[in-house]
């Protein structure tokens, strides 16, 4: 009975230890340095009680509560309930990510390639491979858990003792099992890997936007999240350790679901419809940008709903945001820097820039696209035909370039629209619009570096840590005081923040040249590579 | 020994019937060739002898074991090459060939490996991200027959293959077959499964049209002869006579097996001069069935 199933899943989950032997240990080593370096970092930069509360005072608000989760502890901010406060729910998101891509690698884009097909035809079980998925997510994750705990608490920060620490590597060892488990089962219900993935993302935003709605809002809806669960364990302040239990209880039942999906299905088959296509292509997709275009039609609508509804939720908190400053009059002295101006705009100016950051993900990944293409043995296929490399990257531009007005634009209508509802004075529609729209020019500056490395042909993931650096510097830029020439690397610095400050024609006009010619260079190099299979 | 033996297979994906009553047997040290068109439902069936998807009904047993039930046990003794293979990216060619041979429970004979290795041209050590499809085949092809399995399930196994190493396949195939073992080769090269086939069936549209040793089948084609005759030929009132072309007094047509004396006894009276006969060949019976009712309905 059990060797039906099981059989060889040791063997498998070594299997995949080999194959990953580098992306496991990057993604935890990833994990350690960042944290260990933030609580370094707050202990240096806030070392005595009187600034941490200060700090803590400004982090009070709805706005910020639903950026970055709930904050415990505020009235004795330590270090550890600072680390908490800032760092936990977005080092749970980034967990989710890790989590997801590495599961859908293992499962249904092994199954996909006929990888398991093979291994199926050996002697091993019907589940020895999702159990093997799961074996090695779990160890990966318990030992990221115990690193991350003792790393904390090696650290000799007082108010970060040894349970918390241990338990604030339990909050991300979970989160990382329970984004497995729900993976796993993705890759039951969806035929292919691009499905699984998406909807594994989708849960992962809801799961975030849910929370971020109910610790403003309504704190029962947060129970609806599973970032609510976790973050409920409210580490270094009372280290509840029920919540991370529950979170584990209930991710064993998800895997055991999955499990018994994957048991009763045939392999290769989903449990989700799928459906014929059209015989003929339609006019669009008779021309290469066209194709290039239709290729990416889903991922493209996706994303602009998701960044819609990430716009629209964060803008609808500005309401309760404004009702919050209203309440505390004193707040507006400590916190303005300009005359006049609603203090809420502050948040809308910190949204928008997060929002911007957010939008050019769907644009480099339109631009990447090329690479995946290439990959598969497709790019060589259609430069066999009658279109030159400039004009054939060209579309990848031009397509990626559609794509920055429509992601960054619908997060602009997103924020907007629910914002100049909620928001009763002060800050009109267009406003809220151009606070996004302005930031256009960084995204093209992100994709021009993504266009450098297409050229380059190789190193693609340097583009997407570079993105990941502005984000850091706009999400932490505040809190953990780089020096300026630090920010000044990120082009989104170098955008003004509208409405707070006046539209910058320069420098607009500047970040739109350096974005033209990192594409030119981008394909002037690519015109002359080779090109892989 | 029956080593393999399917009973009304059937498959139905959602609405589609993609099997509709397979039957197969392959006995012991039998080389079974398993020929169809693109979408026929060869690898469906090898799928479900694998275990890996579920016949919506029907039975079959490998070894006297229920393929599904059992599937473990019996994939200790086979060796299973799929048309398409895909390795992981990151490891070598030796890396996986060493794997495979693990799983199944197997120790590693180093001089076997590297013997087949040698014959099939194989760089071990490359990663398995930088091979072509005829190379990601053949460490494929080097884990099965470095396997000492006694059933080799081969799906379109040289898909990919340049015509030398389709010869060094063909060698192993026979060797495992001068071992004993029995082999199941889905193929749509007919000259493959005529040299290496005891057996053959014939699949269309999921359901097996014609099975039978090479001999039998071969009873069923018709001959191609060439004659030249002193006098006209006529073709008035014989039957079993197919396709005729003719050239002044040379003819070429086709003769159903059954009918070739009745028919020679004709010609002969016509004085040949000159005459060819080509053997049936596979083809020929292939092209019967696939290109459809137009040639049979001459009948
Ligand atoms: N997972 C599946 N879902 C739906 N239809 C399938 C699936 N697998 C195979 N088929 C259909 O079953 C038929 C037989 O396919 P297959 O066995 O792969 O053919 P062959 O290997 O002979 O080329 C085809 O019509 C194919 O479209
Ligand atoms: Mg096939």
């Amino acid at each position: 009975m059990g060797k039906e199933y099981f059989s060889q899943s040791g063997r498998l989950a070594r299997l995949i230890l080999r194959r990953d032997r580098l992306r496991i240990p990057i993604w935890i080593l990833g994990f350690l340095v960042m944290s260990l370096l933030t609580a370094v970092a707050f202990d240096d930069l806030y070392p005595s009680q009187t600034e941490r509360q200060q700090i803590a005072s400004t982090m009070e608000n709805p706005a910020i509560t639903a950026l970055i989760g709930p904050g415990y502890g505020l009235d004795n901010y330590t270090e550890g309930a600072m680390m908490a406060h800032q760092m936990l729910a977005m080092t749970l998101l980034v967990i989710g990510i890790m989590s997801i891509l590495l599961v859908v690698r293992h499962t249904r884009a092994d199954e996909e390639d006929g990888r398991i097909e093979m291994i199926r035809a050996l002697p091993s079980g019907r589940l020895s491979n999702m159990s093997a998925t799961l074996i090695v997510m779990t160890g990966t994750f318990i030992v990221l858990a115990l690193a991350m705990g003792y790393g904390l608490y090696a650290l000799g920060i007082e108010s970060m003792g040894l349970n918390g620490s241990m338990l604030y590597g339990a909050a991300l060892g979970v989160t990382g099992i329970f984004f497995a488990a729900t993976t796993a089962l993705f890759a039951q219900l969806s035929q292919s890997s691009k499905g699984a993935t998406g909807l594994s993302f989708l849960l992962l935003g809801v799961a975030y936007l849910v929370r971020a709605v109910g610790d403003v809002v309504n704190s029962t809806i947060s129970w609806f999240s599973p970032f609510g669960w976790v973050l409920e364990s409210q580490v270094f302040v009372n280290n509840y350790w029920w919540p991370v239990i529950m979170t584990l209880v209930l991710s064993i039942l998800i895997a055991v679901v999955a499990l018994y999906l994957n048991a009763i299905r045939d392999l290769g088959a989903g449990f989700l419809p799928t459906r014929n296509g059209r015989r003929h292509a339609t006019p669009l997709s008779q021309s290469h940008i066209g194709l290039t275009l239709r290729l990416q039609k889903t991922s493209l609508i996706s994303w602009a709903a998701v960044l819609f509804i990430f716009g629209a939720t964060y803008g609808s908190v500005l309401g309760d945001t404004e009702t919050y400053f209203a309440e505390i009059e004193m707040m507006k002295e400590f916190m303005a820097t300009k005359e006049g101006v609603p203090m809420t705009l502050q948040f809308v100016t910190m949204i928008a820039s997060i929002m911007a950051i957010l939008s050019t993900i769907p644009i480099v990944m339109a631009a990447f696209k090329l690479k995946k293409e290439e990959k598969k043995n497709r790019t060589e296929q259609i430069l066999s035909t009658a279109i030159s490399r400039k004009r054939f990257l060209g579309n990848y531009m031009i397509v990626a370039l559609i794509a920055s007005m429509i992601m960054v634009g619908s997060s602009a209508i997103g924020l907007s629209v629910a914002g100049a509802s909620a928001i009763k004075e002060g800050v009109t529609f267009t406003e809220l619009f151009q606070a996004i729209m302005v930031y256009l020019p960084a995204a093209w500056v992100m994709l021009g570096v993504a266009t450098l490395f297409l050229g380059l042909g190789r190193l693609n993931g340097l583009a997407w840590l570079y993105l990941g650096f502005a984000f850091v510097i706009i999400y932490f830029g505040g809190i953990l005081k780089f020096p300026d020439w630090v920010k000044k690397l990120s082009p989104y610095e170098h955008i003004a923040s509208v409405p707070l400050e006046d539209f910058d024609w320069l420098g607009t006009m500047v970040l739109t040249m350096i974005a033209l010619g990192l594409m030119f260079i981008g394909l002037t190099l690519y015109r002359r590579r080779d090109i892989k299979g | 020994m029956v080593m393999l033996e399917a009973k009304g297979l059937t498959k139905k994906f959602g609405k589609v019937k993609a099997l509709n009553g397979v039957d197969m047997q392959v006995n012991e040290g039998e080389v079974y060739g398993f020929i169809g068109p693109n979408g026929a439902g060869k690898s469906t069936t090898i799928r479900i002898l694998l275990g890996i998807i579920k016949a919506s009904s029907g039975e079959a047993k490998i070894f006297g074991k229920d393929v599904w039930k059992d599937a473990v046990d019996i994939h200790k003794r086979i060796a299973y090459v799929p048309g398409d293979v895909n390795l992981w990216s990151n490891l070598t060619g030796g890396e996986v060939i060493d794997f495979f041979t693990k799983m199944r429970g197997a120790k590693i004979d180093r001089s076997r490996n590297e013997e087949l290795i040698e014959r099939f041209q194989l760089d071990p050590t490359k990663k398995c991200g930088a091979y072509s499809k005829g190379n990601r085949q053949k460490v494929a092809l080097v884990t099965a027959f470095a396997a000492d399995a006694d059933l080799y399930i081969l799906d379109e196994p040289t898909s990919g293959l340049d015509p030398l190493m389709e010869r060094v396949f063909q060698e192993c195939v026979l060797e495992a077959k001068d071992q004993g073992k029995s082999v199941l080769l889905s193929s749509h090269i007919l000259s493959e499964v005529e040299k290496l086939c005891d057996k053959v069936g014939i699949i269309r549209q999921g359901e097996i049209i014609e099975s039978g040793s090479l001999r039998e089948l071969r009873h069923l084609t018709r001959t191609n002869l060439y004659v030249e005759t002193r006098e006209p030929l006529s073709f008035e009132g014989l039957s079993g006579i197919h396709d005729v072309q003719e050239e002044g007094r040379s003819y070429k047509f086709q003769v159903d097996t059954e009918q070739l004396d009745q028919v020679m006894t004709h010609v002969s009276q016509q004085g040949i001069v000159k005459i060819e006969s080509a053997p049936p060949t596979l083809e020929d019976l292939f092209m019967r069935h696939y290109e459809g009712e137009t040639v049979g309905g001459e009948k």
